[in-house]
C-alpha cells in the first residue's frame, strides 16, 4: 500500500467534504476514520481509484456520525446529494487547510498537531508517538484545537508567517518514533511551495533541504553529535544541497529578504565549503547581521558571535558575546568554544562543564561533557 | 524487603532513581568532566545498551534524564500567582533521572539496578553508583479477600 499517496490525499478529501457542507471538525474526523480504514483494507484489496474510495468512505462516515449526533438530539438530518467537486479546487482546499491548522488562535503545539493530522494525513497514534505523549493526550489536543478554530471561516487566506512557523517547528523536532518529522515537514513545505508563490516559503524549503542534506553526517554511529566542523562532508546529500541552493537563489532574486532566506543563506555557505577551513565566515557574519536586523533574535546574535569569532578571531567573538545575556541557552557553550580558541583551556573546560549541566538534551550534554573531559585530560598533561 | 503481594507470579513495576545528590557516595567517585572523552563515550554507550537490552527482554517501560536546574513551587491562595523558590544549592536530594522497569520479581529489579550501577566511569571501572529502587503502588486487585 502506498502510504504516501494515502496521506497526500487527506487534505484534498477534507476539502471535498467541507465543500459538500460538512463542518471542518466533522470532515476532519471522518477523513481520519477513512484513513485508518484504508490502512486496514487497502493492503488486501487495493482500490482502483484511491481518492474516490476515500471520498466515498469518508462521506459515509461523516453521514453516520451526523445521523448519530442528530438522533441524540432528536432531530432529522437531511442527507444531501453528493455534488461533484469543481475542477481545480483541490489545490486551493489544501492551501486553506494549511492556514486553518496554523490559525493564530491556536497554541504552537496545537497547530503542529492539527497540521500533521489534517494536512499531513498522519494518524493520532503516529503523532502521539512522534511527540512522546499518550495517544489519548494527543487526541484531546487535536479535538481542542478543532474546537478553537470551529468558528473560523474556511475560505479566507491567513498569514503565511504562521504557517511557516508551524512547519519550522515540525522540522526542528527531527526524528523520533516511527515518523520522520523532518521529512514530513519537507513534504508539507514542498506542497505549500507548489501552491503559493512566496519568497519566504521558498526560503524555508531551502533551509530545510540544506539542513536535511547534512543529517547523515550530524550523528556518529553510536548516536553522538558530530559538530559541523568535524562532519564528514562526503556524507552530505549533494542532490538536496543542489536543490536547496536553487530554491534559495530563486527566492533571493525577488529581493524581498526574510528570516528563513537569511538562515538558508548561512546554511548554503556551509554547504558550499568543501572543508570546514574553506567556510566563508565573513559572508556568514553579514547574513547574521541581516538576520539580527530582521528578527532582533538573541539566538541570531549568539550565532553571530560564533561567526564573528571565526571571521575576526576569538577575541572579537568574545567581545560580541559580552554584549549578550549570559542566561541565553547555549551561551556557556559558545563562550567555552571561543575561550578555547583564544588559548584559555582552563576557562574553556570550566565553561564546557557548566554548559553540559545546562544542556537542553542528552546528545548535546554528552558532547559538551566530552569537550570538558578532553580539555581536562590536556591540562593534566 | 520484598513488598507484600497477593499474587506471586505477576509483573511489577519499579522505579530506578539516579541522583545528582542525596545518594551515598559511589565507590568510583570522580566527576564526569574529569574522565577521558573515551570514558564518557563508553558510559553513554553502556546506558544505551542497557536500555536496549531491557526493551528486548520486555522489561523496559520508560527512562528519562532530568536537568539539574529545578524550581520549588507552591500555591499562594486564590487569584495569586504561584510562589516559586530555588533552585536550592543545598537541597539534599537532587534526582538526575529515572528508569521504570516491569519485572517478574523484586530480586530481578535489584539485579537490574546493580547492572545499571556497574556502568563504567573514570578509568573504565564501574562507578558502583547507589541507585534507589522503589516499587510502584499497584491498582486494586479484583479479588481482595
Amino acid at each position: 500500500m502506498d502510504e504516501r499517496l494515502l496521506r497526500a490525499l487527506a487534505p484534498t478529501v477534507i476539502g471535498v467534504l467541507v465543500r459538500r457542507g460538512a463542518d471542518f471538525a466533522s470532515a476532519e474526523d471522518a477523513v481520519q476514520d477513512a484513513l485508518v480504514e484504508a490502512v486496514r483494507v487497502w493492503p488486501g484489496d487495493p482500490p482502483r481509484d484511491p481518492k474516490g474510495w476515500l471520498v466515498t468512505v469518508a462521506w459515509r462516515k461523516f453521514l453516520d456520525a451526523a445521523r448519530a449526533d442528530a438522533s441524540r438530539r432528536h432531530r432529522e438530518v437531511r442527507a444531501e446529494a453528493e455534488p461533484a467537486p469543481g475542477p481545480g479546487e483541490a489545490a486551493d482546499d489544501t492551501l486553506r487547510l494549511y492556514f486553518l491548522c496554523a490559525h493564530p488562535s491556536l497554541t504552537p503545539a496545537s497547530a503542529v498537531a492539527l497540521t500533521l493530522r489534517a494536512v499531513g494525513g498522519l494518524t493520532t497514534r503516529q503523532i502521539a508517538q512522534a511527540y512522546l505523549v499518550p495517544e489519548t493526550t494527543m487526541a484531546q489536543r487535536i479535538s481542542r484545537a478543532k474546537r478553537t478554530v470551529s468558528g473560523v471561516r474556511f475560505d479566507r487566506p491567513g498569514d503565511v508567517a504562521t504557517v511557516l512557523r508551524v512547519l519550522y517547528l515540525v522540522f526542528n523536532e527531527g526524528y523520533s518514533g516511527d515518523v520522520d518529522l523532518a521529512g514530513e515537514a519537507i513534504r508539507l513545505t514542498r506542497r505549500l511551495a507548489a501552491g503559493i508563490d512566496h519568497e519566504e516559503v521558498a526560503g524555508l524549503l531551502a533551509l530545510m533541504l540544506l539542513h536535511h542534506a547534512r543529517r547523515p553526517a550530524r550523528t556518529g554511529p553510536d548516536g553522538r553529535l558530530v559538530p559541523l566542523a568535524e562532519q564528514d562532508r562526503g556524507l552530505w546529500d549533494t542532490r538536496l544541497i543542489t536543490e536547496g541552493v536553487d530554491v534559495l537563489q530563486a527566492a533571493l532574486a525577488r529581493d524581498r529578504l526574510g528570516e528563513f532566506q537569511a538562515q538558508a543563506a548561512v546554511a548554503a555557505l556551509h554547504a558550499d565549503a568543501r572543508t570546514a577551513g574553506e567556510t566563508d565566515w565573513v559572508q556568514i557574519v553579514e547574513w547574521y547581521d541581516e538576520l539580527v536586523r530582521l528578527t532582533g533574535s538573541p539566538v541570531a546574535r549568539l550565532n553571530r558571535a560564533v561567526a564573528v569569532g571565526e571571521a575576526d578571531g576569538p577575541r572579537a567573538g568574545l567581545a560580541a558575546l559580552a554584549r549578550l545575556d549570559p542566561a541565553l541557552p547555549r551561551h556557556a557553550a559558545v563562550a567555552a568554544y571561543l575561550h578555547e580558541r583564544d588559548g584559555d583551556p582552563v576557562t574553556a573546560a570550566r565553561l564546557y562543564a557548566e554548559a553540559a549541566r545546562s544542556a537542553p538534551n542528552l546528545p548535546e550534554r554528552d558532547h559538551l561533557m566530552r569537550q570538558a573531559a578532553r580539555l581536562n585530560v590536556l591540562l593534566r598533561g | 524487603m520484598e513488598p507484600y503481594r497477593t499474587e506471586e507470579n505477576t509483573m511489577a513495576k519499579y522505579l530506578l532513581l539516579k541522583h545528582y545528590r542525596g545518594a551515598p557516595a559511589p565507590v568510583n567517585d570522580v566527576p564526569m568532566d574529569r574522565w577521558t572523552p573515551e570514558e564518557v563515550s563508553a558510559h553513554v554507550r553502556y546506558m544505551q545498551e542497557f536500555a536496549a537490552r531491557l526493551e528486548s527482554t520486555g522489561e523496559f517501560v520508560d527512562g528519562q534524564a532530568l536537568s539539574p536546574e529545578g524550581t520549588f513551587v507552591r500555591y499562594d491562595g486564590e487569584g495569586r500567582p504561584p510562589v516559586t523558590d530555588g533552585p536550592f544549592a543545598e537541597t539534599k536530594d537532587l534526582i538526575a533521572g529515572w528508569m521504570v522497569i516491569d519485572v517478574e520479581s523484586h530480586g530481578r529489579a535489584l539485579e537490574l539496578a546493580a547492572e545499571l550501577s556497574a556502568a563504567p566511569g573514570a578509568g573504565g571501572r564501574p562507578i558502583h553508583e547507589w541507585l534507589e529502587v522503589r516499587p510502584f503502588l499497584t491498582e486494586l486487585p479484583t479479588i481482595t479477600e
